[in-house]
């Protein structure tokens, strides 16, 4: 096991965090975060995939000192977040999803500033800023105002800011939600290259499973405020084994139908989600003529039908019964 | 308190420099004192010719209260400020910083601070050119206490922002509390001139006195007891504003 000698840089155990109702109410207070036990290690890139309102953000800003957790114990890159979050701070960035910059604001001072703000002299700040500008293709920004520059700049230029006092993990929250395909692109590039380059481990929120299988090492997949599945996307992806067949039906008695036959036929409950059944077979070549004859027999025509092989939504919508898009 | 003042200094410079790079806001605050001197200021000569208003020209009852005013109304809606910055999540990436909390709002505040006191000078500048006449002494006092009121309110206007969040929420909020201070302060028209009973809810008014202390600075009674119960309010107001501004952002994280 080359993981257990690598330092761990997140652990978590238990990890809470309830939102009180106003008034006294206590069975209206919102369990945000049902108990959490992550394992995080150097080097890794570690996406956290859910749905919005899963509980991603909550969990991210209690590791990132933000919010203090309501239970668990968290330890983050050999610190105890609850003890010494002074200390936590130091060895951690963080990326939020609303930005970082004032739109008023120069570039180049708000990255000194920043800089400052964790300790750093004004000259340190500055030749800083500008190599991890240039390594992010932002040459030339220094001058310009934030709210000059384009989506897909400013959010480099926030990743720039979180990155200014070197820290040994970085924790970005939805961090290309808003750009545009290439924009999104081209940050992965930027985000793997900064665990190729410098070995900073990234932890990073997202709802695209895209980017959840074109960049990370490893998903933790969390809903409703639960970690209901954990590994790499390909081990998530083959354990949903097969392919994923998707009828599309005209009326809930044609959906009933598909629905009994995809549960005499499939390997898994086929899942519903409105006129769309999805059913799991050994092998999708095979089962889908016997699937349509035996839709014929019954006199049942589906509209759609598609086969695929398994995704990352499928992988979601296993294992809590919805789709990731809903 | 080393890193405080050192995190504080960073916030302030940060929030001066952005400020002094809009040259929208440097117009206004230059030219809206300037406003209330030649479009209200010609009125209250008038007024003051009316028996039972205090004594002092026009000039030395008008200017102290439109100072005040600065105070309150310059530092009441910087709230704005914090709540379009949170939006752009400069707060949270600051708070994720080592740096201190409270320096994070007192950097700001002390902004506002320089800023309103540059404001006063401006205001008290412009007196002159219409026969205003204060001592240095006199306008270095007023400035002092202008300074206090302008902290208090910044400070009581961030943690308004901080705890709505919501610029639709703060705008009645501020006017709801800054109306009646205004109303029952005699910043405009002195209380002198009210009826009994309006003196008398004035009088629980502590900004009424604040008021009372500069005017009475203005008329050259620096040390009398209006100026001492004027000051030592502005000061209690400081320290409990202050108190509040703090736990606005430490609460943040709750």
């Amino acid at each position: 096991m080359a993981r257990s000698e690598k330092q761990n840089m997140i652990r978590t155990r238990g990890l809470k965090r309830t939102f009180k109702a106003r008034g006294r109410a206590r069975e209206k207070d919102v369990e945000a975060v049902k108990g959490v036990d992550l394992d995080v290690f150097q080097g890794e890139i570690v996406g956290f995939l859910g749905p919005n309102g899963a509980g991603k953000s909550t969990t991210l800003k209690m590791l990132c000192t933000l919010l203090e957790p309501s239970g668990g114990t968290a330890t983050i890159v050999g610190t105890d977040l609850s003890k010494n979050p002074d200390e936590v701070k130091r060895h951690i960035g963080y990326i939020s999803q609303s930005g970082s910059t004032s739109s008023a604001a120069r570039a180049g001072d708000e990255l000194i500033w920043h800089g400052e703000l964790h300790g750093l002299s004004r000259t340190e700040a500055r030749k800083k800023g500008k190599s991890l500008l240039k390594a992010l293709d932002l040459e030339g920004v220094w001058e310009q105002t934030c709210g000059t520059l384009s989506g897909g700049q400013r959010r480099r230029l926030d990743i720039v800011m979180g990155l200014i006092h070197e820290p040994e993990l970085v924790f970005m929250d939805e961090p290309t939600t808003g750009l545009d395909p290439q924009a999104r692109t081209n940050l992965w590039g930027h985000i793997g290259r900064l665990r190729d380059e410098l070995g900073t481990t990234v932890f990073l929120t997202t709802h695209y499973m895209d980017e959840a299988d074109a960049l990370c090492d490893r998903v933790f997949i969390i809903d409703h405020g639960e970690i209901v599945g954990e590994g790499s996307p390909k081990e998530l992806k083959k354990a949903v084994s097969g392919d994923t067949i998707r009828l599309t039906m005209r009326n809930g008695a044609d959906t009933r139908a598909a629905m009994e036959l995809g549960s005499s036929l499939g390997t898994a409950t086929p899942v519903q989600v409105g006129n769309v059944v999805t059913i799991q077979v050994p092998e999708g070549a095979s089962a889908l003529p016997e699937i349509i004859s035996a839709l014929n027999k019954k006199n049942i025509e589906a509209i759609g039908i598609e086969m695929a092989q398994p995704t990352l939504n499928d992988v979601f919508l296993s294992l809590t019964g919805r789709s990731l898009r809903d | 308190m080393k890193q405080y003042v050192h995190d504080t200094m960073v916030v302030f410079r940060r929030a001066m420099t952005i400020a002094l790079r809009n040259p929208v806001w440097i117009f206004v605050s230059i030219f809206q004192p300037i406003l209330y001197l030649t479009l209200f200021g010609p009125l209250l000569e008038r007024v003051a010719q009316v028996p039972g208003f205090p004594p002092g020209d026009a000039w030395l009852v008008f200017v102290p209260g439109l100072l005040v005013q600065l105070g309150i109304f310059g530092a009441s809606f910087v709230g704005f400020g914090i709540v379009a910055e949170w939006r752009e999540g400069v707060i949270e990436r600051m708070m994720a910083t080592p740096a201190r909390r409270t320096a994070l709002i007192t950097g700001r505040v002390l902004r506002d601070v320089v800023m309103i006191t540059a404001q006063g000078l401006i205001l008290i500048g412009a007196g002159f050119l219409f026969g205003l006449r204060v001592s240095a002494l006199e306008i270095v006092a007023t400035l002092g206490i202008i300074a206090l009121l302008a902290a208090a309110f910044s400070y009581l206007s961030y943690a308004a922002g901080l705890m709505l969040k919501s610029e639709d929420a703060l705008a009645p909020l501020i006017n709801m509390f800054a109306l009646p201070i205004l109303l029952l302060s005699g910043i405009l028209l002195p209380m002198a001139l009210a009826p009994r009973w309006l003196q008398i809810f004035s009088d629980f008014n502590p900004i009424k006195h604040v008021v009372d202390a500069t005017r009475a600075i203005f008329r050259g009674e620096i040390m009398s007891y209006d100026v001492m119960l004027g000051s030592g309010l502005a000061l209690l107001i400081v320290f409990l504003a202050a108190f509040v501004g703090n736990l606005a952002i430490k609460n943040q994280s709750e």
